[in-house]
């Protein structure tokens, strides 16, 4: 009686990977946008990674998604950011082909057996008896059923365009708005929040003197995005960076009232990361310049991205800021930029599987959930589309930890807090950075990957070879003695190391900070040779032992919170001595853990010290209702 | 009935012979308890207590009518009240017998006898006192004496908590360099260089340092300074500790070794509150019992902040006060020359060079000459002790100090990583567990202040 059994609704990077997933594990779906260019589409920064970011993107990928192999395949420049610092924050980050990417993505979607595609504008969410999703209607008047629905609408949901003075209901790149399902989703008396982001104008290639910018070239190496790509692309492009200059500020200044962000007209909050030249001028007055970049958008195209000019200022007033930026004094604005302000759910109304809590059978992942960026949104993408066919199948839904990895953290900073911006993932978000690395995404999440059907035989295989070999080499470094003579003295002394009175094992050689597994072949002849990606894994667990230990020890410490259940009908107005505004958000939040009780705004640790004591009477109660006499 | 919503009552001033003594009851039921033994002069029942009101009455055995004591009445409605529920306190006389007596009336009606801190365990959960503030009025209700009940007002009102703050937002500063470098790195930001990170990591561990030692001397108010009495046996330890206290507690005979076991009292000198430890002569001894009691004794000179040797001075000074002398060398103190109303056969050149710097002061446990000097000068040792307090010292519990000492060894090791492999993100999960142990004793969460602290502090924005 259903048409299929999924139904994906917006072809973003949320989108896409909820469909790919979903339909990967088996389930027949369909999947809608609003028009076949904009499959994939990167309407902002045209990159992806960075710290925090890359991590997500390891992480997609170790799971099976698809993001990292379509960066891996058509970026236009990679680097390698973070080297000067530890080994948990090197961070991948990549300059992407937008068109060759959407290409690429429509690809997979087109090739992938139990996924249909359809270009559609959503107006109705259908909505069962038992209240229950029922399926989706569309402008042109099509019904198609499914009982389960994933929302990846992104900023197209009552989405506002704002430039100077004008204003108009838009989604990006001038398609249409939803503003039907907005409608549709506020008389479910969902509450939606206002959010604000913006993006920068667009120049002509051609038009720029190079001349007077700095070049930035990418990074050779041996390593991509994907744990399966063995090295970099040829042929990467150049990007350039040139700054803003005192002038530039002062056309800011003077032309504040007709800047959307300060005559009132935008409401909604903006991202503290990504804010817009005029707040960064008017925020930090004594800086006498800002970095502007310059990004190619596609390989051969003509248009090219103004990263750290993001601006809602008029039209004509765009064109005389450029010029005074050295380099584009005579550039052709291809794009101007503007800011647009979107409807958003309040996060904490979804359970950390992202299935909306008032509705069974509604999933929402990406921009509508509050988070901005494309990894951000592709990752809660893959979780919706592996969740949605968990509840099909009737199993139990797939969370994952703070510990486990950053898409952890992200969606549980998201139903636990909420947020007050548009999201964006930072490493300084995660407690636990040095345990869920990029490097070790595969070692932490593949396992998972494969069960659900996500990772091809093949790839497993090749996984498990190098899971065994990083294993059989930290023991090895371990039980491997180096004996305290004459002769290991003079080869420490070759390490540039002190030399050891007794035998020391390898792995103790290499918690010095001046030795490193390369430097240690000096006095370990008998290792074998070994892949650079398991080397990687083998050198960091090995050297920063200590401080992965340390780590562990920490993670231990929160477990006691976040192993301690919450019931699911506690009602907290009934719970003696809590806040009411505890109670409030608890009743909100409906936080299954204690752990993530604790993490929630607005409840003190007196709260928490109060649920404990309400939890540990009710046990107390319990037993003795059996007849347990076990309290004297 | 959820334990919570019990009504708890206790005697809520310290046991002893005091003017006054408090018996508060608190709880849903409070009131209703209070009308069953409460009666106005008039003897008439009281069916509600006005609020805020001071009533003069007395309390009756509900069951049997008899009269326990004249009182003065207080009604605090919740949720105005320490503990946000319903209390009364009766002020009674004091004495131990009155006052239990009155507290068991109030049980039998209804009240349950609160546990140890409960009352402050409830205005807690409550939410009325945060974690350090519970802790403080813990310390308020076991404070010994005038000088340790300010300290801890000062720590109700922030003392601590404010002392951490700061040093706690210089943390998150340095933290927020650090991240802010991570997350940001194609940004323009102007972060600190290493070295600039290690000096304020430094000045971070000198101000727990400093935080540390001056809980480390307040202490000394809360639980005192302990003072052992130390010598061979017989030489009058016991008569000496009576007098310092002020009461015939421990036993006094003339045979040598009656004090087996260890006895100790509380008493004042000087404001600062003195725990007395009297024990059993430091002498080699057959006797089972005894020999424990010496090893006791032996401990307990080990653990304590001052000693006083006692010495017999009708007697020359022989091996077995030798001995004691060597023992406690290390510890300040006072050599205390007894019994000088037998004629004094000791004086200071008979006392060995290593005996230390200790003051000597010739003394009668017996006629009390000498005991002012000896008060005085164990009253200014004990001050020497905490003279790193200040004016304003900060009441540190023993939670509390542990936290602090974690926090600072945290600190150290980010030190250390920013001075030797100068592995940023490295150091910042020492500096992340510094802030950890910190907000133990704040009680707050770092997560949100240190992305306000990153986004306040650099220009972010690509």
């Amino acid at each position: 009686m259903y048409d299929y059994d999924i139904i994906v609704v917006g072809w973003g990077h949320a989108g896409c990977e909820a469909a790919l997933a979903a339909a990967r594990m088996g389930a027949n779906v369909l999947l809608t946008g609003s028009g076949w260019e904009t499959i994939a589409d990167m309407p902002c920064n045209p990159s992806l990674g960075g710290p925090g970011k890359a991590q997500i993107i390891r992480e997609i990928d170790a799971l099976g998604g698809e993001m990292a192999k379509i960066i891996d395949h058509t970026y236009l420049q990679i680097r390698l950011l973070n080297t000067g610092k530890g080994p948990a924050v090197h961070s991948l980050w990549a300059q992407a082909d937008k068109k060759a990417y959407t290409a690429q993505m429509r690809k997979s979607l087109e090739i992938q057996p139990n996924l249909t595609l359809r270009v559609s504008h959503v107006e109705r969410i259908l909505i069962n008896n038992e209240k229950e999703i029922d399926g989706i209607e569309t402008e042109a008047g099509e019904a198609y059923r499914a009982p389960i629905i994933i929302l990846a609408t992104g900023t197209y949901l009552g989405g506002t365009i704002y430039i100077g003075h004008e204003s108009y209901s838009s989604g990006p790149y001038g398609q249409p708005a939803s503003v039907g399902l907005s409608k549709i989703l506020g008389g479910l008396g969902f509450n939606l929040v206002r959010f604000k982001t913006g993006t920068s104008p667009r120049i002509a290639r051609h038009s720029i003197n190079y001349a007077r910018t700095k070049e930035q070239p990418g990074h050779e190496l041996p390593f991509g995005f994907s744990f399966e790509t063995p090295g970099t692309r040829k042929n990467q492009l150049l990007c350039h960076l040139t700054y803003t200059t005192p002038e530039t500020h002062n056309i800011i200044r003077t032309n504040l009232s007709a800047a959307p962000l300060y005559t009132g007209a935008i409401t909604g909050p903006g991202p503290r990361y990504c804010p817009s030249i005029e707040t960064k001028v008017m925020e930090f007055p004594d800086r006498d310049r800002h970095q502007i970049f310059l990004e190619p958008e596609t390989r051969d195209g003509e248009t090219v991205y103004l990263g750290g000019l993001s601006t809602s200022l008029p039209p004509d007033i765009q064109t005389e800021l450029v010029h005074s930026v050295p380099g584009l004094e005579e550039a052709e604005i291809i794009r101007p930029g503007y800011a647009i302000e979107y409807d958003c759910l309040v996060p904490t109304e979804i359970y950390p599987w992202l299935e909306v809590k008032r509705i069974p059978g509604l999933f929402t992942a990406g921009q509508i959930n509050g988070t901005s960026g494309y990894e951000e949104a592709a990752s809660q993408g893959l979780m919706a589309g592996i969740n949605a066919v968990l509840k099909l199948r009737g199993q139990e839904p797939f969370v994952l930890q703070r510990s486990q990895a950053y898409i952890g953290v992200l969606i549980d900073d998201l139903v636990t807090k909420g947020t007050q911006e548009p999201y964006r993932m930072m490493t300084s978000r995660v407690e636990y950075r040095l345990t869920i690395r990029q490097d070790n995404a595969d070692l932490r999440l593949t396992d998972k990957g494969f069960d659900f059907g996500l990772i091809p035989e093949k790839r497993y295989q090749m996984f498990k070879e190098k899971r065994m070999k990083i294993q059989n080499e930290l023991t090895r470094l371990k039980t491997t003695l180096v004996p305290g003579d004459k002769n290991t003295a003079k080869l420490l002394e070759k390490m540039g190391t002190t030399p050891i009175q007794t035998q020391t094992s390898l792995a103790d050689l290499l918690l010095r900070p001046e030795v490193d597994y390369e430097t240690l072949g000096i006095v370990d002849k008998n290792r074998n040779e070994l892949p650079r990606d398991v080397l990687l894994v083998v050198e960091i667990e090995s050297k920063y032992a200590g401080y992965i230990k340390k780590q562990m020890t920490q993670i231990e410490r929160a477990r006691r919170l976040e192993t301690r259940r919450i019931p699911r009908d506690i009602d907290y107005s009934q719970v003696y001595g809590l806040s009411r505004e505890a109670v409030e958000k608890l009743s909100e939040v409906q936080p299954d853990s204690l752990g993530r009780a604790a993490r929630i705004s607005g409840v003190s640790p007196a709260d928490i010290a109060t649920l404990i004591v309400h939890l540990e009477t009710g046990n107390r109660k319990r037993k003795q209702d059996n007849g347990d006499n076990d309290e004297t | 009935m959820v334990r919570d919503k019990e009504t708890i009552a206790a005697i809520s001033t310290p046991m002893g012979e005091g003017a006054i003594g408090i018996v508060r009851i608190s709880g849903v039921y409070a009131f209703d308890i209070a009308g069953k033994v409460f009666r106005d002069p008039s003897g008439q029942r009281k069916r509600k207590l006005r609020p805020w009101g001071v009533r003069y009455g007395s309390i009756v055995d509900c069951r049997t009518g008899e009269y326990i004591d004249e009182v003065l009445a207080v009604a605090m409605p919740a949720p105005y009240s320490f503990t946000r529920e319903d209390i009364v306190e009766f002020n009674c006389h004091g004495g131990t017998g009155v006052l239990t007596k009155v507290l068991e009336t109030v049980i039998k009606c209804g009240a349950r006898l609160a546990e140890p801190g409960e009352f402050t365990k409830r205005a807690f959960l409550a939410g009325r006192i945060d974690l350090s503030q519970a802790e403080a009025v813990i310390d308020v209700i076991r404070a010994k004496t005038d000088s340790a009940r300010r300290l801890s007002l000062e720590n109700l009102k922030g003392g601590l908590s404010s002392k951490v703050s700061m040093i706690r937002e210089s943390v998150l500063g340095l933290l927020a360099h650090i991240e802010a470098a991570i997350d940001f790195p194609q940004e323009d930001i102007e972060v600190l260089e290493i070295q600039d990170m290690a000096e304020q990591a430094g000045e971070v561990i000198s101000g727990l340092n400093s935080l540390i030692n001056l809980g480390k001397s307040s202490r000394i108010y809360r639980d005192g300074v302990s003072v052992v009495l130390a010598g061979k046996p017989n030489v009058g330890k016991s008569s000496l500790f009576n007098v310092l206290i002020g009461k015939q507690r421990a036993i006094v005979t003339h045979i040598p070794g009656t004090t087996r076991d260890i006895i100790d009292d509380w008493t004042t000198i000087k404001g600062v509150p003195v725990r007395l430890v009297d024990t059993a002569g430091m002498r080699k001894t057959e006797d089972l019992v005894e020999k424990l009691g010496v090893e006791a004794a032996n401990r307990q000179a080990e653990a304590a902040d001052l000693v006083i040797v006692v010495i017999d001075g009708s007697c020359p000074v022989d091996d077995e006060d030798k001995d004691t002398l060597f023992r406690t060398v290390d510890k300040p103190g006072i050599i205390a020359i007894n019994k000088c109303d037998l004629g004094v056969k000791v004086n200071e050149n008979n006392i060995p060079p290593y005996a230390g710097v200790k003051k000597i002061i010739q003394v009668s446990a017996r006629t009390g000459e000498g005991i002012d000097e000896l008060e005085k000068a164990l009253g200014e040792l004990a001050t020497t002790e905490i003279k790193d307090a200040g004016d304003n010292p900060v009441m540190v519990n023993l939670r509390q100090l542990e936290a602090l000492e974690n926090a600072m060894r945290s600190m150290e090791d980010a030190l250390n990583i920013l001075n030797s492999i100068k592995t940023t993100d490295l150091a910042a999960i020492d500096i992340q567990e510094s802030l950890f142990w910190l907000d133990q004793i704040t009680g707050r969460s770092a997560s949100d202040d240190l992305m306000d602290k990153i986004f306040g502090e650099f220009c972010i924005g690509k």
